[in-house]
């Protein structure tokens, strides 16, 4: 069985993010750019099913520029087997996403897909959901588990919602987004960085996976949340009534 | 109740304790151990002095040998060297005895200080005063009942020349973080806290040219100089408690050394306030300025002896987008140096840190530490290293880096290694490093030595500290190689003395035999006050108590630290 992990490149989650003067978005240059956290959890989890010998391939994919390939070479080197990249310039949304996905699982045909369960840059949370929708294909978000049992070609995946746990038993193929819990990702070791520079990374265009991307969507502005205004130190209780009703309005 | 020890003694070349006993004359320093009075006193001193005896066959130094100098010694002042000093937990630090000729604090003096710096900047409250008295290894601890918090070097001016009319010791205190306990009081000094002069004054985005107070926090100067682009030329552990003026006063050195060398170098300018009062503007922000004697390099360094450093003119480099960390496992030490001269060579201009580990350090750091993983968790190696570039081009750096470290992996320089892939990754692996100290001090008691040494000798004293300590104490390295800097720790369940006799003087003695430093960057302190000669000559030392009495003829800046007693008191 193959699985295929989405992989997409942000902003570094470390990094403190400045909106560009003319609003139209967030300062990426000179900026340090790294795999989203979650799809490297995705990753993590698709290694350790190869792993346990349950899958015979994990293909890395990722959408978008050339500096994709700096991802994808991440990915290589913490162990997946080979990498695709989707090369567009392209705003790419999550529903653009899905459908490049779909067409690249129709051609791979991988009997398990893990996504991240959202970008850490626009915190959208579809991909996962839509692709699931796209394929008609039964989908675990949040796994904060994942049990995968060959015979019976199922995956158990309890799921973090807000009530608590839920599992649920996805018979597969089937599409699993990854939560925060679920592992801890391994590091990028010589040996391993060594044997991904002969690893193949693939290139395709949107145009021959036949899919035509069109956003239905447009950035208006990007601003910044109000800052904090400082704390007042008030000097007596008065004061701070006077305060509380006059100024917060909330007595 | 304090503890009353008797650590070391430095003794003279004599032959029999008794004339120790007998020349009991005071010179400066008040109160040696009478000869009437406590017998109990005087009977501690004799076992030392047997001690002490021993110690004086084994302390050969090259230059303290000149006999010469011993002989114009003994002709000045035959005083008795064994002195008491009460202090808890005390490792290695020289037995003082208090100034007489210091005052104690009275009314008035509070008034003043009110007046001055009003009532809620004058703090006598237990609590605080014990958070201050205290340092951060929790191995010294002062009596000082007054603590002080200038908002301006006007303040701070006015405090000093009124501590020296009245001959009050005065303790110059930042964030607290030093090592030797050189920030907290020995007696009851005044501690002056610059902490509230926090404001960062100007900064230049063409030439990174930054002027700021002394009471910043390094990590707050870091934080702004990153949202303008730049970065501050030192990163230590401490950064989120220690000031620039300390870091200034220490010439702290930290992880970013190798790449951008010295405080001595990175300081354009800086404004002090010396004993009497005087505030001395050499707050300059050229680049190149010869017109006469550079005087501000004798204020960085000298751990506030000198005068209370207030304000700083710093040239910052800026703040290169990729930076890449590696994590590497190396067999032995010999491999550790060959890959530094390799990195040197191959990575060039974009190595930023040099960094080194043994097994013991890691093993600790493991142990003690939260939230730390082992990054090469499939066996224990000997010799951990970490390697960080820093560079203008993202993938060709980090091409640039696994290209070396794949060759010196093939070359046999490394066993195992791990590049971090986002910044987070590298936050942990520079944990295990910066943690080590944090570990050792959870751990329990810590000796802690901090040497410069040649780089092809620097593990053999840890070896050989091994060797002479067994099983009683754990010794650990690590440190940076790139300087050639050893931070040699012993850890012990408790502070012993037996243990310490065995640590010290070998360990200055090996160092000075290499002609290393007995203290590469965390400065002498009150620990050291009395080793300099390890590391400097006679002479030197001589004219460096000329420009104390110069600069502070009633020595009340950070009394007791820094130089030997016996050569403030002869200047």
């Amino acid at each position: 069985m193959k699985i295929m992990v989405a992989l997409k490149r942000v902003i570094d989650y470390a990094v403190k993010i400045r909106v560009k003067p003319d609003k139209s978005g967030v300062e990426t240059s000179n900026v340090k750019m790294s795999m989203n956290p979650f799809c490297e959890i995705a990753l993590e989890e698709a290694l350790r099913i190869k792993e346990s010998g349950l899958a015979s391939e994990v293909i890395a994919v990722s959408m978008g520029p050339a500096q994709c390939v700096d991802t994808l070479r991440t990915g290589l080197a913490m162990g997946a087997d080979r990498a695709i990249h989707v090369d567009t310039s392209s705003t790419l949304y999550p529903l653009s996403v899905a459908k490049l996905l779909k067409a690249l699982v129709d051609t791979e045909k991988p009997g398990l897909l893990i996504l991240g369960k959202q970008a850490i840059d626009d915190d959208c949370n579809q991909t996962g959901q839509m692709l699931a929708g796209l394929l008609n294909w039964p989908q675990g978000t949040f796994a904060s588990k994942v049990v995968l049992d060959k015979e019976k070609q199922v995956a158990t995946v309890d799921r973090e919602v807000d009530g608590g746990l839920e599992t649920l038993c996805l018979d597969l193929p089937a599409v699993i987004t990854t939560d925060l819990r679920l592992n801890q990702p391994r590091y990028a070791t010589l040996p391993n960085i060594m044997k991904a520079k002969s690893k193949v990374i693939k290139k395709v265009t949107p145009a021959e996976l036949k899919v035509e991307i069109k956003s239905d969507m447009e950035i208006v502005e990007v601003t910044e949340p109000p800052k904090r205004k400082a704390g007042v130190i008030v000097s007596s209780v008065d004061e701070l009534i006077d305060k509380l009703k006059n100024e917060a309005h909330v007595i | 109740m304090e503890k009353w020890r008797i650590i070391s003694s430095r003794l003279l070349r004599h032959s029999s304790p008794r004339m120790m006993i007998g020349t009991s004359q005071n010179h400066g320093f008040g109160g040696s151990i009478q000869r009437s009075g406590s017998k109990d006193k005087f009977g501690k001193a004799e076992r030392y002095f047997e001690h002490g005896k021993q110690n004086v066959e084994t302390c050969s130094h090259p230059l303290r040998d000149s006999v010469g100098n011993l002989q114009i010694f003994l002709a000045r002042n035959l005083y008795k060297t064994c002195r008491i000093h009460c202090r808890s937990f005390a490792s290695g630090a020289a037995r003082v005895q208090r100034n007489p000729s210091f005052s104690t604090i009275n009314s008035n003096d509070i008034a003043f200080f009110k007046e001055v710096l009003g009532e809620k900047n004058v703090i006598q409250d237990e609590d605080r005063l014990l958070t201050a008295n205290a340092d951060w290894m929790g191995k010294y601890k002062g009596s000082s009942k007054l603590l002080l918090q200038p908002r301006s070097t006007e303040e701070v001016s006015q405090i000093l020349k009124y501590c020296n009319s009245r001959h009050l010791a005065v303790v110059p205190q930042g964030g607290n973080t030093g090592l030797v306990g050189g920030s907290v009081p020995v007696f009851d000094e005044v501690i002056v806290n610059v902490g509230s002069m926090n404001n960062i004054m100007s900064f230049d985005k063409v030439s990174g040219i930054l002027v700021c107070e002394a009471g910043c926090i390094l990590e707050n100067l870091d934080s702004f100089l990153g949202n303008q682009g730049f970065l501050m030329p030192l990163d230590l552990g401490a950064k989120g408690s220690c000031q620039i003026g300390g870091n200034i006063s220490t010439n702290a050195g930290g992880l970013h050394f190798v790449r951008y060398g010295s405080l001595h170098g990175n300081v354009l300018g800086l404004e002090a306030v010396l004993a009497n009062g005087t505030v001395l503007d050499m707050l300059g922000t050229l680049r190149k300025d010869n017109t006469g004697y550079d005087l501000k390099q004798l204020f960085i360094g000298s751990e506030g002896s000198l005068g209370i450093v207030t304000k700083i003119s710093i040239l910052t480099p800026p703040k290169l987008s990729s930076v890449n960390l590696a994590f590497l496992a190396c067999k032995d030490y010999f491999c550790c140096q060959k890959l530094l001269m390799e990195a040197r060579r191959k990575l060039g201009e974009v190595l930023s840190a040099f960094e080194f580990l043994d097994n013991q350090s890691m093993d600790l750091a493991l142990t003690h530490l939260e939230g730390v993983r082992n990054p090469l968790p499939t066996s224990m190696y000997d010799f951990y290293v970490l390697i960080e570039t820093m560079g203008t081009d993202e993938s060709y750096n980090k091409e640039k880096l696994e290209a070396f470290l794949l060759r010196s992996m093939e070359g046999g320089l490394i066993l195992d290694g791990v590049v971090a892939q986002d910044i987070n990754q590298a936050s942990s692996f520079w944990r295990i490093r910066e943690g080590v100290p944090e570990a050792l001090a959870r751990a329990g008691a810590v000796y802690k030595y901090d040497l410069s040494l040649p780089v092809e000798d620097m593990y053999g004293l840890v070896e050989e500290m091994r060797l002479r300590l067994d099983q009683s104490a754990k010794v650990v390295g690590y440190g940076h190689l790139g300087d050639g800097n050893l931070h040699l720790n012993v850890s012990v369940p408790d502070y012993d003395d037996a243990i310490l006799a065995q640590i010290e003087p070998f360990v200055y003695e090996w160092t000075s035999k290499r002609r290393g430093s007995i203290s590469a960057e965390h400065g002498i302190g009150l620990m050291k006050a009395n080793k300099i000669h390890y590391s400097k000559s006679p002479e030197t030392v001589q004219l460096m108590a000329s420009i104390k009495k110069l600069l502070d003829p009633n020595g009340i800046l950070n009394p007791y630290k820094v130089l030997p007693h016996y050569v403030v008191s002869q200047a």
